[in-house]
C-alpha cells in the first residue's frame, strides 16, 4: 500500500540524507515505557555549525541527544555520524550531560573529571598517566579552570563545574560536540568563556550542538536551529528557521492529540485499560 | 598484658595467620566497598550475602549425592558465590517487571532466600552424615577455629580481587561518577557494573568464613563510609577504607583470640563501627567538627560585618547612632544587638558597649569602611551585570559579602569605580526588609 | 509428617498470628518504599532485646518490648542522621547503623550466654517448632506463651492503624501534603518503627529477627501486585501472610520427605519465608492486572487486534481500488506491509473469520458488511492521522505512512472527531486519498458519545 501511494504524494521531496554529515537521523522515533516522546525525527546536521536544540520543557530534547548516542533505546529509525553508526565514530563524538545528571559530592577533584575524557583513548586497564593529565591541565586551561584543577568538584561553583564538563570535551579532540544544557543556571562570564570556547571550536570546523533553553541568546550565540516539540517543528540556518511563525508553532502549546496518541500507545502496551 | 601484646604483634603462629587472612579481607571490602558505596549499591551486598546460604547449603546437598562428604569448601563457596549472584539478578528482575521498588524487592530476595537456607539447612541437620559443622560457621563466621588452609585461600582470593579492583580503577571510577558519559564514550556499563557486582560477591563469600554472612556487610560499608570524611580522592578514600578495613580486622581478631566469649566478626564490626564514629566527629575533611568550625567562622564574620554595616549606615542617614535604630535594621532582638556591641567592643571596634548612643573608633571606622564598600560594590555589580533588581540587590549582596575575595573586589573596583572611593547605596537605606 | 493435634495446629495459629501482627507494618514500610527498613530494624533490635533480658532474667516482659521499641527509634534517628549530617547516601548509612546494633547486640547475648537462657540461635532463627510446649494460663485455658503475646500485638497494631489509618496514608503518599493538612508525617514515621520495632520482638521467638523481614515485606509486596487499592492491599496481604504460614509449616513437614527418608521435617520458620516467596513468585506470574503471564496473554492479543486490523485496511484499500486480495497474497502482504510473523496472521485471520468480519469467495477474500464498517475506522484514523501529522505536527508527507500505521490501532471515535476538526474536514490524505467518512454505518453508536466530554 506504501508503494501504491508513494507516487502520488504531493509535497516535501524525499529524505535524501547527506552520508558526510556529522549527525544525521533518520526517522527516528523514541519511547520511555512504550510512550513516545519523540516522533519520527528527519534531521541532517551540516559540518562546521554551531547549532541548538530548543523547545518547551518536555519536548525531548534531552532525549534526542541520548538517543543518538544509544544511551536510551528507539523503537525505529537509525542515526549516523559521517555515514557510520556510532559505534564506529565514538572517537570522534564528545558528550556533555547535564550537569544535574552526576552526584557533584563524588570524591574527585577537577582535573579528574576531565581526564575522564582521556578515558577512551587509553582502554581497558591503563592508569591515567602524565600525559593524559597534562592535557587535562591544558584543557583547563583554556576554560580559565587551571588553577582550580585541585579542588574537589562539590567545592566549585555552578559554572566552575559546568566549565569542568566543558573541559572534559574539550580533552576528547572529537569533531561533535553534543552538550546537554551547557548554559544552565550558569552566571554571564561563564556563558561567555563557554560561548568562546564553543566558538573556537566551530572556528577549527568542528560542529557543536547544544540542548538550550534560553530563547533570547539564540540569535547572537548560534548559526544552526533545531526547534523540536515532541517531534521537528524546524530546523535550519537562523536566519531561514528562528522565525516568529516557527517559534509560535513550538511553543505555542503542546499537541494534545499527539499527547493523547502517545498515551493510548502506552497504555495499549502495558496492557492498562484496554477493551 | 603479655599474651595481649605477644598477640596483637603477631608472635603466635596460629593467630598470625588467621590475622593475615583476615587484614587481607579487610583491604579488599575495604576497596570494593568504597566503590559500591559510591555507586550507591551498599545495600545489594546485604542481598548477596543472605542469599550465599541456600547456595551452600544446595552445593552441600549436591556434593552429598554425588557422593562426597560435602565438605569441600571450594564447591561450597562456589555455591554461595552463583547463588549471591543469582538473587541480586533477581532483584534488578522484580524491579525491571514490577511496580515494586527497589527496596521491597531487595528485602523479598533477601529475606526468602535466607529462609530456604535455614530450611536447607534443617534438612541437612538431619541427614545420617550431615555433619553440618561447616554450615553453621558461615552464619556467624569461625575465626578462632580457622585453619592454615582457609587463611591462605582468603588471603589469595583477596589479592586477586585487590588485583582486579586496581587494574580496572579508571573504569570503575568512570562507572561511578558518571555512568552517562561512560556509555557515550562507548564504554560497556552494564558489564562493568556485573563486574562490580562480582567483586562484591567475592569479597562477601571469602568474607562468610571471617566474619560470618549477616557481618560481612558491615565489612564493605562500613569502613568505606568512614574513610569518605577523611578525604575528597577516590584513590585515597580506597586507601583508607583499606586500611580501616585491615585494622578493625585486626583488632577484631586479637580481642576475640583475647578475651573468651567473643565472637570475632561482632568484634570486627564493632570496632569498625567505632572506627567510623570516630571519622564522622573528627574526619579532617567532611567530619562533623570540621564542618561545625568552619560554620562557625563564616557565621562570626558575617555577624560582625552586620553589625559594623549597619551602625555606619545608621550614622550616614541619622548622623548619629542609636541602640534602638540598629534594631530597626535587620531581624534580630535586643539581646542579639547587645551581644555583637559588646563583641564588637572587645575588638575595639566602637567606643563603648554600653550607653544608648554607639560610636565606631577610628579602627572600627575602617574595618566598617571596607565593609560597606564591599557590600555596595556587589549591589551595583548585580544591578548593572545581572540584571536585578535595585530593591531586590540588598539581600543578594547580604549573602555574598561575606566572601569576596580581594582579587574580586579589586576586579569590580576595575569594573565600577576608582579605588578607595565608596559608592553610595544605589537603594533607600532604611529598615529591614521583610 | 505425622500431624499432631493440638501441637502442630498451635504453630499455624502462632505463625498466622505473628504474619497478621507483621503484615500490618509491613504494608505501609512497602508503600514507602522502606522495606529495607523493616530489615534494618529486625536486625537492629537485637540489643534492644539482649538488654531487656539482661534488666529482667526472663523472656517475656515488658522491659524487652521497651529496649526493642528504643532500638528501632534509634535506628530510625540515626539513620537519619547520618543521611542528613553525615552525607551518607540512605541505604549506606542503614547498613551502618544495622550492623553495627547487630553485632553489638551479639556480642551481648553470647557474652552473657552462660547467665541467662537466649540462645542466638533462638533469637535469629526462631523456635516455632518448640514454642506450643512452653505453656501459660490464658482466659482459663493453657495455651503457649506466645500466643497472647502475639494476640496483643496484633490488636495493638490493628488499632493504631484504624485510628491513623488516614494519617498513615497520606504522609506515605505525600509527606508534604500532609505537613501543609498539620499531619505529623514525621510522628507517623516514628510510630510505624515503634510498631515495626515492637512486633519484630513479639515475633522474634517464633520466626527469628532475620525471617521476619519476610513476613513484614513479601505478603505486603505479593498484596501489592495483585491489587492497585491500598485497603485491598492490606486485607490481601494478611491473607497472604496467613496462607504463607500455614503453608510453610505443613511443606516443612512433609517435603523433606519426598526427597529423604532420613529427614523428617526441617525449620517451619525457614519454610515460611520460602512458602511466602512461592506466593510472591505466584502473583509475580498471574496477577491479574500486572502479572507477566497476563502482559505476555495481552501482548499476543494486542498484536492479533493490530494485525487484524491491518487485514481489515488491505482488504479496503484493495476494495477501493477495485483489486482483490487473494489468500495467497495476504501472508506475503501483511509480512512484507504489516511486519506480521506467520503465526500472528494465522491467528489474525482465524479471528477475523470467526467474527465475521471476513469470509471467502472462492480464491480471495471479501469484507463483510461488518467488517467492511471496521475497516472504514481503521483506514479513517490512518488518513485522518496522515493528513493531521502531515499538517499540524510538521512531519514529512512520505514519513506520516508508518506513524499512522502504529496511530491507527489505538484511535478511537473522540480521538478521530478531533483530529477531523483540526484538519480542517479534509477530504484527501497528503497522498491523496479519500478519507471515508465517518458514521456512515452505525452512526448511533458513535454519535451517542459527543466529543468533549
Amino acid at each position: 500500500m506504501m508503494a501504491t501511494n508513494a507516487s502520488s504524494v504531493p509535497v516535501v521531496p524525499g529524505s535524501e540524507h547527506d552520508a558526510t554529515a556529522p549527525l544525521s537521523i533518520h526517522d527516528m522515533t523514541v519511547a520511555y515505557h512504550r510512550k513516545p516522546v519523540l516522533w519520527d525525527v528527519d534531521l541532517d546536521v551540516p559540518e562546521g555549525q554551531l547549532a541548538c536544540i530548543i523547545g518547551p520543557n518536555g519536548a525531548g530534547k534531552s532525549t534526542l541527544l541520548k538517543a543518538c548516542l544509544d544511551l536510551v533505546p528507539r523503537i525505529s529509525g537509525e542515526v549516523q555520524f559521517w555515514g557510520e553508526s556510532i559505534s564506529r565514530q565514538r572517537g570522534r563524538v564528545a558528550y556533555v550531560p547535564q550537569r544535574e545528571s552526576v552526584d557533584w559530592d563524588f570524591p574527585v577533584n577537577a582535573l579528574d573529571v576531565v581526564a575522564m575524557g582521556t578515558y577512551r583513548r587509553l582502554g581497558w586497564c591503563r592508569p591515567v598517566g602524565r600525559r593524559q593529565r597534562s592535557a587535562a591541565m591544558e584543557a583547563l586551561e583554556r576554560v580559565d579552570l587551571a588553577d582550580l584543577a585541585g579542588r574537589q568538584i562539590s567545592q566549585l561553583s555552578g559554572g566552575q563545574q559546568q566549565r569542568v564538563f566543558l573541559a572534559r570535551a574539550l580533552v576528547q579532540d572529537a569533531d561533535l560536540y553534543l552538550m546537554d544544557e551547557p548554559f544552565a543556571s550558569v552566571d554571564a562570564s561563564t556563558e561567555q568563556a563557554i560561548l568562546s570556547a564553543l566558538r573556537e571550536l566551530r572556528s577549527q570546523g568542528r560542529t557543536v550542538i547544544c540542548v538550550h533553553h534560553d530563547l533570547q541568546t539564540v540569535q547572537e550565540s548560534f548559526d544552526w536551529v533545531v526547534m523540536l516539540n515532541m517531534r521537528v517543528v524546524a530546523a535550519g540556518s537562523i536566519e531561514d528557521t528562528f522565525t516568529i511563525e516557527n517559534l509560535r508553532r513550538t511553543y505555542g502549546g503542546r499537541l494534545t492529540l499527539l499527547d493523547q496518541a502517545a498515551m493510548a500507545l502506552g497504555r495499549a502496551h502495558r496492557g492498562e485499560e484496554e477493551g | 598484658m603479655d599474651t595481649f601484646w605477644r598477640v596483637l604483634l603477631l608472635q603466635d603462629y596460629n593467630t598470625r595467620l588467621v590475622v593475615i587472612g583476615t587484614v587481607l579481607l579487610g583491604i579488599a571490602a575495604g576497596s570494593v566497598g568504597s566503590l559500591l558505596l559510591l555507586r550507591k549499591r551498599a545495600l545489594v551486598g546485604d542481598v548477596i550475602s543472605h542469599a550465599t546460604l541456600p547456595g551452600v547449603g544446595v552445593a552441600f546437598l549436591l556434593m552429598v549425592m554425588m557422593g562426597g562428604t560435602g565438605r569441600w569448601s571450594i564447591g561450597l563457596l562456589l555455591g554461595a558465590a552463583i547463588a549471591g549472584v543469582l538473587a541480586a539478578a533477581l532483584v534488578l528482575l522484580i524491579k525491571r517487571t514490577t511496580m515494586l521498588r527497589d527496596d521491597a524487592a531487595m528485602a523479598i530476595v533477601m529475606s526468602a532466600a535466607f529462609g530456604l537456607g535455614i530450611a536447607l539447612l534443617g534438612v541437612i541437620q538431619d541427614l545420617p552424615n550431615g555433619n553440618q559443622a561447616g554450615l553453621e560457621s558461615i552464619i556467624y563466621g569461625k575465626t578462632a577455629s580457622m585453619v592454615q588452609a582457609d587463611a591462605i585461600g582468603i588471603g589469595i582470593a583477596a589479592i586477586i580481587v585487590i588485583l582486579i579492583s586496581a587494574a580496572l580503577y579508571k573504569e570503575f571510577r568512570l562507572l561511578c561518577f558518571d555512568d552517562h558519559f561512560a556509555g557515550s564514550q562507548g564504554w560497556p556499563v552494564t558489564t562493568l557494573d556485573l563486574a562490580l557486582l562480582l567483586l562484591g560477591t567475592a569479597v562477601t563469600v571469602i568474607g562468610l568464613q571471617a566474619v560470618g554472612l549477616i557481618l560481612v556487610l558491615a565489612f564493605l560499608i562500613i569502613p568505606a563510609a568512614a574513610a569518605r570524611y577523611w578525604t575528597d580522592r577516590l584513590v585515597i578514600m580506597m586507601v583508607i577504607s583499606s586500611l580501616l578495613g585491615a585494622a578493625s580486622a585486626w583488632f577484631g581478631v586479637t580481642i576475640s583470640a583475647l578475651v573468651p566469649r567473643m565472637p570475632a566478626g561482632a568484634v570486627i564490626v564493632l570496632s569498625a563501627s567505632a572506627i567510623f564514629m570516630l571519622s564522622l566527629v573528627l574526619g579532617s575533611r567532611r567530619g562533623l567538627l570540621v564542618r561545625l568550625i568552619r560554620a562557625r567562622g563564616i557565621r562570626h564574620r558575617t555577624n560582625r560585618q552586620h553589625i559594623l554595616r549597619a551602625i555606619w549606615e545608621c550614622e550616614e542617614t541619622s548622623g548619629k547612632v542609636c541602640r534602638g535604630d540598629l534594631l530597626k535594621r535587620r531581624r534580630w532582638t535586643q539581646r542579639e544587638v547587645d551581644r555583637l556591641l559588646r563583641k564588637a567592643r572587645s575588638r575595639g571596634e566602637i567606643e563603648s558597649a554600653h550607653g544608648e548612643e554607639v560610636v565606631l573608633t577610628e579602627t572600627g571606622q575602617e574595618a566598617a569602611q571596607v565593609v560597606v564598600r564591599n557590600h555596595r560594590l556587589w549591589e551595583l555589580f548585580l544591578i548593572r551585570h545581572a540584571d536585578i533588581a535595585p530593591t531586590h540587590v540588598d539581600r543578594d549582596a547580604d549573602e555574598i559579602e561575606h566572601v569576596l575575595g580581594v582579587e574580586l573586589v579589586q576586579e569590580l573596583e576595575a569594573a565600577l569605580g576608582p579605588e578607595g572611593s565608596l559608592p553610595s547605596s544605589p537603594h533607600v537605606l532604611g529598615e529591614a526588609s521583610p | 509428617m505425622s500431624w499432631m493435634n493440638g501441637l502442630d495446629d498451635w504453630i499455624i495459629v502462632l505463625g498466622a498470628l505473628a504474619a497478621i501482627a507483621c503484615v500490618l507494618p509491613g504494608t505501609f514500610l512497602v508503600l514507602r518504599g522502606m522495606g529495607m527498613m523493616g530489615d534494618a530494624i529486625s536486625h537492629a533490635v537485637l540489643p534492644g532485646i539482649a538488654l531487656g533480658f539482661f534488666v529482667s532474667g526472663t523472656r517475656d516482659n515488658v522491659w524487652m518490648f521497651l529496649g526493642a521499641a528504643i532500638a528501632g527509634i534509634v535506628t530510625a534517628v540515626l539513620t537519619q542522621f547520618l543521611h542528613r549530617m553525615g552525607r551518607l547516601e540512605r541505604g549506606a548509612a542503614m547498613g551502618v547503623v544495622f550492623t553495627s546494633l547487630f553485632a553489638l547486640g551479639l556480642v551481648m547475648i553470647v557474652q552473657a550466654a552462660d547467665h541467662v537462657d537466649l540462645d542466638p540461635n533462638c533469637v535469629l532463627y526462631g523456635a516455632i517448632e518448640l514454642a506450643p510446649l512452653d505453656t501459660v494460663m490464658f482466659l482459663g485455658m493453657e495455651v503457649p506463651r506466645a500466643f497472647p503475646v502475639l494476640l496483643v500485638v496484633c490488636l495493638i497494631n490493628l488499632v493504631i492503624i484504624l485510628l491513623f489509618y488516614k494519617e498513615m496514608v497520606i504522609s506515605s503518599f505525600d509527606p508534604d501534603m500532609a505537613r501543609s493538612t498539620g499531619i505529623h508525617s514525621g510522628l507517623m514515621n516514628q510510630v510505624l518503627m515503634v510498631m515495626t520495632a515492637a512486633t519484630c520482638v513479639a515475633c522474634f521467638e517464633v520466626v527469628g529477627s532475620i525471617l521476619v523481614v519476610s513476613l513484614l515485606v513479601i505478603p505486603a509486596a505479593t498484596a501489592r501486585l495483585i491489587s492497585d487499592r491500598l485497603s485491598i492491599v492490606l486485607v490481601l496481604a494478611v491473607i497472604v501472610g496467613v496462607i504463607g504460614a500455614g503453608l510453610g509449616h505443613i511443606s516443612a513437614i512433609t517435603v523433606p520427605s519426598w526427597f529423604s527418608s532420613d529427614v523428617e521435617d526441617t525449620s517451619t520458620s525457614g519454610m515460611m519465608a520460602v512458602a511466602a516467596g512461592v506466593l510472591f513468585a505466584l502473583a509475580w506470574v498471574l496477577a491479574p492486572r500486572h502479572g507477566l503471564l497476563v502482559l505476555a496473554i495481552h501482548r499476543i492479543r494486542l498484536r492479533v487486534r493490530i494485525v487484524s486490523e491491518d487485514v481489515l485496511g488491505f482488504l479496503f484499500r484493495f476494495e477501493e481500488r477495485g483489486e482483490s486480495m487473494s489468500v495467497h497474497n495476504i501472508r506475503q502482504t501483511l509480512t512484507s506491509l504489516a511486519d506480521a510473523g506467520p503465526l500472528a496472521s494465522r491467528l489474525a485471520i482465524v479471528s477475523l473469520k470467526r467474527r465475521r468480519l471476513v469470509y471467502r469467495e472462492g480464491s480471495v477474500w471479501k469484507l463483510s458488511d461488518a467488517g467492511r464498517a471496521r475497516a472504514v475506522e481503521v483506514v479513517r484514523s490512518h488518513r485522518l492521522w496522515e493528513t493531521w501529522l502531515w499538517r499540524q505536527a510538521d512531519l514529512a508527507a512520505d514519513h506520516v505512512h508508518g506513524q499512522a500505521m502504529r496511530l491507527e490501532h489505538v484511535t478511537d471515535e473522540r480521538m478521530r472527531a478531533e483530529l477531523e476538526i483540526q484538519t480542517g474536514s479534509v477530504s484527501q490524505d497528503p497522498h491523496g486519498r479519500p478519507i471515508p467518512a465517518g458514521d456512515s454505518e452505525g452512526e448511533d453508536g458513535a454519535a451517542a458519545s459527543p466529543p468533549g466530554d
